[in-house]
């Protein structure tokens, strides 16, 4: 532990790319290759099991820790994350131990045939033998939110550079379903042979804003500087669904999402086609719902997400279907290096051969000459339920993550309204002790409706005045929430809006974020809700 | 009609009436006593000014011309037929704790203070009284802080391995107290120690008052760059990022200061080292101190007095929070950003009525 609790501190303790690719690489050489394993598996988002729940953790922890509970609340909201507030409220460690990453999993995955009251004295035992460092990192691990400011294409970049091996082999070797137990350092490394897992998906190739990190989008001009001539590309409708891999080999089907979640039984409409297709094919594509043959708003799809049983009501409610754009493999054979248009024509041929067209259907490639015909047939996006327009290079190759240069997106400018800020609750990691979750109101006659929250948008140095303003305008406050004196007012923008049983204005915003302080408005000339509900077409 | 007590706390600062004077005021009174020479306890513009001896010389170099009157610890001044008398808080160089006496009734106003001998102030002494008005900066159990012998350990160790991999070393600190506090810390085996002029200004005045300071260089144009890559740049929290800091380049910048204790904190600063060293007493420091004075009541004022005045009620104290005196601000300073503040030449921002010094406040271009 001490090892991986070091890597985490070092990796804290710089900004810069090239350090923390070298503190990486000095941890990859000085553990055992088991520790590797277990080390690419949580920062690639695969958590051990969880034989102690939070709350669990917590209350002990408060025993632990020998102060009231209400401070170590309140220690909470301060620190603004729970494995360190523990961390810190810990007595001093009274031992030390040498156990390393392999035999602490190995220790918390045999919790499973313990009761609750020997899971307890282990965690206990266990705090007392390490350092306040060592007790955060393994807090960590205990409550699953691994969250490192490490990206895993640094982490691929550092085994890139000690096996010698390419980061996009193995990138794809680090994906799907595997166990830290059972697959191997050796196995990872070894020279050819990318996969004997059948279910494993390829690295999803993702686009890159035309807007790039401003908020202001691009003319069509604009675009013709960017990209070059209008024929070089493909474009199609960017969908706003759930980004998945299907794969069929060897006679089994395996849907992926974007999250490296292995989502087969929730899409239980999709199984026929996928059932269909030939072995040692695999389809990247948009999942939505969809009805009379038109795809429905995200949040239709969203009520579904997050169900164990997918009872015949939801299933009726909202069907889904996918809309595919893509194909990697093809006769059991990687095609990723074929040119876009080639793949498309045989994405198009396996599409022909289905039985269930309504079901397995094709991302539309949009007709057009110019970048300024292309921009106006994007204005109709909001009719189409898409957001925006994608452009693929018609040479371009299928590439690992998010690359400048051959698939970018063209987003139709947000909706916006003018809100005024009334409730604000402290952020976390390194926004904690800040106030920096906001909520938004529009007038309803003399009323101000709360409608969406926010939290980002702003630049530090805003957020610091935000802050200062709040702390000196706080009208009441409600556990971690205050209620703020309605007085600034922000834009806020967001890509959707839908009606909503769950929210009190009854509406639901899709990607509400702030785009702007609006210094020059008084509170009074904030938007109303009338102004929301004419967005919603009523 | 009940007693008026012997202090209160006034839109100005805090007062007693009876001695007709106030300690740390904010807005311009006939009669201050100071309790250090930190910018958010020693304003300008009072017609009379009482401190330490050791505050003496920071004073005249950042207020400028003004009447003051310097004492020992201990030396007791009469004010209006009221006692008042000086201790050491062990913040900083010539901080101390006000103690007011009038007809037996006894009340202590602590400043800001630190309860670990950090060997260049005085060390904190507790004083015996009836109402303690204590600071409370640091006042949740987060804040535990390691000795400082280990942490400059960690300094010093930092130093070296900047220098085996040829970076250069920029070590943060407020100008009055940190800096002093580091600089007689640092191994000067490993090289010389560089100042930035804001805090060579302050040494500078230090001396003038007989302190005795580990040698330092001040950095000027002329200085060669390559020699001060070889040593350690000591440099105020305004510097951080700018153009001066960046000719030094590359550098490794550490930050010290107790808000370094949480992660989400040090990474919003962005230091590539964080040293949790501060110059405020830490959780077990404060009760300590408090139980230690003996006090029928303690009132608490600028930090976390929310949840410190609850938790020293629940186990016993008499505890009140202060409203009047800092704003009603239980986490001022972690975040503090004053819009308006005015800047001092030193980079150090003057906030009127917040409290906390400055330290580590993580403006002035963090």
């Amino acid at each position: 532990m001490k090892a991986f609790a070091q890597l985490f501190l070092s990796l804290d303790e710089t900004n810069k790319t090239n350090e923390k690719v070298k503190v990486l690489k000095d941890y990859f050489n000085s553990v055992p290759d088991t520790d590797k394993m277990h080390m690419l598996a949580l920062f690639t988002g695969r958590k051990p099991k969880r034989y102690i729940n939070s709350t669990q953790i917590r209350t002990w922890a408060m025993e632990v820790s020998n102060i009231p509970d209400w401070l170590f609340v309140e220690s909470y909201q301060v620190v603004g994350d729970l494995a360190e507030t523990m961390a810190l409220l810990m007595p001093q460690k009274e031992s030390t131990n040498e156990k390393n990453l392999t035999q602490w999993v190995a220790e918390l995955n045999g919790l499973g045939n313990k009761t609750e009251e020997e899971r307890k004295l282990w965690l206990i035992d266990s705090w007392a033998t390490l350092d306040s460092q060592e007790r955060f990192v393994f807090n960590k691990l205990l409550t699953g939110s691994f969250r490192v400011g490490v990206s895993q294409s640094l982490v691929i970049k550092a085994l890139a550079d000690i096996t010698k091996l390419d980061a996009a082999t193995l990138t794809h070797r680090i994906m799907g379903n595997w166990i830290p137990e059972t697959y191997t350092y050796d196995q990872l490394v070894q020279e050819s042979g990318a996969s004997d897992d059948i279910s494993r998906p390829y690295p999803f190739f993702l686009a890159y804003p035309v807007q790039e990190t401003s908020d202001k989008n691009k003319s069509a001009d604009e675009i013709q500087g960017l990209l070059g001539d209008a024929d070089q590309w493909q474009a199609e409708w960017k969908w706003d669904g759930i980004r998945a891999q299907m794969i069929k080999r060897d006679g089994k089907i395996f849907i992926w999402s974007r999250g490296e979640d292995l989502a087969t039984e929730k899409f239980p409409e999709l199984h026929p086609f996928l059932n269909e297709l030939p072995d040692g094919t695999v389809l990247d594509g948009e999942i939505l719902s969809f009805q009379n043959g038109l795809p429905m708003p995200f949040n239709v799809l969203q009520t579904r997400i997050g169900r164990k049983n997918l009872s015949k009501k939801i299933l009726e409610e909202s069907p889904v279907a996918v809309i595919a754009y893509d194909c990697l493999e093809f006769k059991g054979e990687d095609i990723r290096d074929k040119t876009q248009s080639g793949r498309r024509e045989i994405l198009e041929s396996l599409q022909a051969d289905i039985s269930y067209p309504e079901i397995f259907r094709l991302s539309a490639l949009i007709d057009f000459n110019s970048w300024g015909e292309l921009a106006e047939i994007r204005d109709q996006s909001r009719a189409m339920v898409a957001e925006g327009v994608m452009l693929k290079r018609k040479s371009a190759t299928y590439q690992v993550g998010r690359k400048r240069g051959d698939w970018w997106k063209w987003k139709i400018d947000p909706l916006s309204v003018d809100a005024v800020m009334i409730y604000a609750q402290k952020g976390h990691g390194r926004r904690a002790d800040l106030y920096t979750d906001y909520t938004f109101a529009v007038w309803d006659g003399d009323k101000l409706v709360p409608f969406a929250k926010a939290y980002s948008g702003l630049t530090d140095a805003e957020i610091n005045k935000v802050d200062y303003f709040i702390k000196r305008n706080t009208l009441e406050k409600f556990g971690p929430v205050r209620t703020v004196k309605p007085e600034l007012v922000f834009e806020i923008g967001f890509e959707g809006i839908n009606r909503s049983t769950r929210h009190k204005s009854g509406i639901a915003l899709r990607f509400p974020r702030i785009l702007r302080w609006r210094h020059d408005k008084p509170k009074e000339e904030a938007d109303t809700i009338d102004t929301l509900r004419a967005l919603l077409g009523e | 009609m009940a007693k008026k007590p012997l202090l209160e706390f006034t839109d100005r600062g805090i007062y007693c009436a009876q001695g007709k004077f106030y300690i740390d005021p904010w807005k311009p009174v006939d009669d201050a006593v100071i309790t250090h020479a930190h910018a958010d306890h020693a304003y300008w513009g009072h017609k009379h000014y009482l401190a330490h001896n050791l505050s003496r010389e920071v004073l005249l170099y950042r207020l400028g011309e003004i009447q003051l009157q310097t004492v020992e610890y201990g030396e007791k001044v009469m004010k209006n037929g009221v006692q008042v008398s000086l201790f050491p808080a062990g913040h900083v160089i010539g901080s101390a704790q006000i103690r007011v006496e009038y007809q037996g009734e006894v009340w202590v106003v602590s400043g800001d203070y630190k309860t670990e001998d950090d060997g260049i102030s005085t060390p904190f002494e507790p004083v015996k009284c009836h109402h303690f008005i204590s600071e409370c900066t640091f006042g949740m159990p987060v804040y535990q802080w390691r000795s400082q012998v280990e942490i400059f350990e960690d300094v010093n160790n930092w130093w070296r391995s900047n220098l085996h991999n040829g970076l250069a070393t920029v070590i943060v600190g407020y100008s009055l107290g940190k800096a002093q506090r580091i600089l007689q810390n640092l191994d000067l085996f490993n090289g010389k120690v560089y100042t930035h002029g804001v805090i060579e200004n302050t040494n500078e005045a230090l001396r003038r008052n007989g302190v005795l300071l580990n040698p330092t260089e001040r950095i000027t144009a002329e200085s060669n760059k390559d020699d001060v890559r070889k040593g350690i740049i000591l440099a105020p929290p305004s510097s951080v990022g700018t153009p001066w800091m960046r000719k030094f380049g590359p550098y490794s910048f550490g930050y010290c200061s107790g808000w370094m204790a949480l992660r989400g904190a040090k990474r919003r600063r962005a230091a590539d080292r964080g040293f949790v060293l501060s110059d405020h007493a830490d959780w077990d420091g404060l009760i300590s101190a408090i139980d230690a004075t003996g006090c029928e009541c303690v009132y608490l004022t600028h930090g976390y007095t929310a949840s410190f005045t609850r938790y020293l009620s629940e186990i016993g104290f008499n505890a009140k929070e202060v409203h009047t005196l800092y704003g009603n601000e239980e986490e001022d300073a972690p975040s503090q950003h004053p819009p308006e503040g005015e800047e001092f030449e030193n980079g150090e921002v003057k906030v009127s009525p917040s409290g906390g010094d400055l330290e580590g406040a993580g403006r002035a271009g963090i």
